[in-house]
């Protein structure tokens, strides 16, 4: 089984529609979106959920109000400014958990004199398991505000794996969230191949580099390809050089597609929507060139290739 | 000698969890007896995080000196060999099944961790 | 007034709008202060003349345990909810990776054998330029702990008129962190399913955490779209339409000021400022 993380250090880069396309591209794969935060790749693939799941997480203090003396000594050992010790008219104060700012340390819990603070499981999310034209889905929602990204990205990632087990299907395409904290660790961590989509500007460059260096870090291997390439030509030109460098082969240019967002519109991928289109053609080329490198894939892409795509040997890792 | 085996279930015929930190049951058998005792870790494999630090925590205080699971992450692994267990991966099957497969020398003893880190 | 610069959505212009907002306030005289809160990938000084100060390093406490005095009683392993230490018979091991550094190891230890050592998280760098001052925190790659580099963002930003954030994207705890404090949040997003289906969550955040918000259209038509439509039915202010052209996009992409650029974009952001000056004036 072959795990494709899709990542991009910044956001907005493209990458959910260039997964949509992948997802339309490839050959039986398991869907995973794994930008539980904001997750979008639903919107393109139309899911019909077929099972919901609560996601619980870690524990959120709560405080019996009828039992709190007010003392405040939660609100002072609380580090993370979540408790606020307010006037009440009958006791004089009484302290008061903000849920949104609790981390779930338990300090308050222990150390609360008169005994006053519950500590349940905290309900974080949900995620979900479904059918879309492609194949399965795994996807979650995280709920405003709350923790544990990373950990339900894992856990989107565990059902996945157990999908494409159950289905006998050989490739996990996931859409992976932007920058590089807790959930896009959780995202890489243990991940087979990473295509990392940039554009052709200062900040997609700077984030590349912030990027390439976590997947380093974790040993997978990376390729790039640059999304709206024709927004800026010498940044691309810079994006590749860079790239070359580093022996980070670029396995692909997508031109700027305005139909993206009328695909978007009509909840379609690029290359269902507008199959003809400059931007269809190159991302064809992209899946075809990382169908190769995967172990076992198995590209449905056609051969009818733009242009052609400037490859780099990968350095050998030091 | 007492072994640990990371269980899907409460019996010895239950599947072996191949996860080492979020399995719900750990099985203890006592090879001079043969018998069993299982050990609820439901509450622990539901952890946010650091499950494979909580696990291996109450597996090292179990008394057994072996542990019999399918994967082992480096927090785990690291809490384990601290406190002097062997951890032997690759175990499938039932718990049964994996106790007769360490005995006829089947499974693998682990020198470093092999599972995925979960933070 | 402070002022968040927020989206759910990645990559609608987030920075594009704090940095030009940024100048067009700092242009028209107010002092203005820009913290770049999207500690993971700051890109804000790209757009900036600030000479910035050698960078600090952000810290957060965490437990060292003196192996002499210890006697692995297992009260700090009870107490931390984030499994970060494991006590076993003869040794007591921590995992830093793993701690939330809320201090309740230290504070139960009835042996007083733990004291406070440091992790570094990432660092911070400040400085001022000619038109405004500036601070941007720089998470260290590897590390997944953002929000006390936030705080130190915040906590670095002075007594200007204005100070003005750019939040990280996404709905979950640095964006939460980056609102703390705030009396405004304002919201960019872009007329696109994506864009609409992101700036929901981003708006039912801001309103669980009981502030103001106005939303920012960029990358936008010459006529109402999905926005638009998604704002009327919300009661959600919008506060300004930057207009799609490629010489923007161009302009942004080679690290240029969007109003230096373009007219258009000039007094869409000069529009923007006088709608948060009323709202300041009136509050």
């Amino acid at each position: 089984m072959t795990e494709l993380v899709v990542c991009s250090g910044k956001g907005g880069t493209g990458k959910t529609s260039i997964v949509a396309s992948l997802a339309a591209l490839a050959h039986q794969p398991v869907l995973a979106d794994c930008d539980v935060d904001a997750a979008n790749l639903h919107l393109v693939l139309a899911p019909t959920i077929a099972r919901t799941t609560p996601f619980v997480a870690g524990r959120r203090a709560v405080i019996r109000a009828e039992e709190c003396t007010g003392c405040g000594l939660c609100a002072e050992l609380c580090r993370f400014d979540a408790i606020e010790r307010v006037a009440d008219p009958v006791r004089g104060a009484s302290c008061r958990i903000n849920a949104v700012g609790c981390e779930g340390c338990g300090v308050c819990v222990h150390f609360c004199p008169a005994g006053a603070i519950d500590f349940p499981p905290a309900r974080c999310g949900e995620w979900y398991l479904s059918e879309t034209r492609f194949g399965p889905l795994v996807h979650a929602n995280l709920d405003t505000g709350a923790e544990n990204s990373g950990k339900l990205v894992t856990l989107v990632r565990e059902q996945a794996r157990s999908t494409a087990a159950a289905r006998g299907r050989d490739l996990i395409l996931s859409d992976g969230p932007p920058g590089i904290g807790c959930p896009v660790t959780a995202s890489l961590t243990g991940a087979d191949h990473t295509l990392l989509v940039t554009e052709p500007s200062q900040s997609g460059l700077h984030d590349l580099g912030r990027v390439l260096e976590l997947v380093d870090h974790f040993g997978v291997p990376a390729q790039v390809c640059i999304n709206k390439y024709d927004l800026s030509l010498p940044l691309s030109g810079a994006i590749d050089a860079w790239c070359a460098g580093r022996g980070i082969p670029v396995v692909g240019h997508i031109p700027f597609e305005p139909l993206t967002s009328d695909a978007q519109m009509a909840g379609r991928s690029l290359v269902e929507y507008a199959p003809d289109c400059e931007a269809s053609v190159a991302i064809r080329g992209v899946w075809r060139e990382i169908s190769r490198r995967l172990p076992g894939g198995r590209g449905d892409a056609d051969t009818r290739c733009a242009r052609p795509i400037p490859l780099v040997a990968r350095a050998p890792r030091p | 000698m007492k072994l640990i085996v990371t269980s899907q279930g409460p019996e010895a015929t239950d599947p072996v969890d191949p996860r080492f930190g979020r399995a719900p049951y750990f099985l203890v058998c006592d090879v001079e007896t043969g018998g069993f005792t299982a050990l609820d870790n439901r509450d622990q494999a539901a952890a946010a995080q650091g499950a494979g630090v909580q696990a291996a925590q109450i597996v090292a205080g179990s008394g057994a000196q072996i542990v019999l699971t399918g994967h082992c992450g480096p927090k785990a692994f690291a809490v384990l060999s601290e406190a002097g267990l062997q951890v032997y991966a690759g175990a499938t099957g039932s718990v049964q099944d994996a106790v007769h497969a360490w005995y006829e020398g089947k499974l693998e003893l682990l020198a470093t961790p092999d599972g995925i880190p979960h933070h | 007034m402070r002022i968040a610069v927020a989206s759910g959505k990645g990559g609608t212009g987030k920075t594009t709008v704090a940095v030009n907002l940024a100048l067009t306030a700092a242009r028209a005289g107010l002092s203005v202060h820009l913290g770049d809160c999207d500690v993971e990938e700051p890109n804000a000084r790209l757009f900036l003349d600030v000479a910035f100060e050698a960078p600090r390093d952000v810290s957060v406490p965490v437990p060292v345990i003196d192996a002499a005095i210890c006697n692995h009683c297992g009260a700090c392993a009870k107490i931390c909810a984030f499994n970060a230490i494991a006590c076993l018979p003869d040794r007591t091991l921590v995992f830093l990776d793993l701690c939330h550094s809320c201090a309740g190891c230290w504070l139960v230890c009835p042996q007083a054998a733990i004291t406070q050592g440091t992790r570094v998280l990432g660092e911070l760098t400040s400085g001022t330029g000619r038109e405004l001052a500036a601070t941007q925190g720089l998470l260290r790659v590897g590390e997944t702990v953002v929000p006390p580099l936030i705080r130190a963002v915040k906590d670095a930003a002075g007594p200007a008129a204005w100070v003005i954030l750019d939040a990280p994207p996404g709905t979950s705890c640095p964006v939460v962190e980056t609102m703390k404090g705030v009396d405004f949040v304002l919201l960019v997003t872009e007329p696109t399913p994506f864009g609409r289906h992101d700036l929901e969550l981003a708006v039912r955040l801001t309103r669980s955490v009981g502030l103001p918000c106005g939303v920012v259209i960029n990358r936008a038509g010459g006529t109402p779209d999905l926005i638009d439509a998604f704002c009327a039915r919300e009661g959600l202010p919008v506060l300004a339409r930057i207009p799609f052209k490629r010489t923007v996009a161009a302009a942004c992409a080679e690290g240029r000021l969007a109003i230096e650029a373009d007219q258009d974009v000039a007094a869409a952001m000069t529009g923007l400022f006088h709608a948060l000056r009323d709202r300041e004036a009136a509050a």
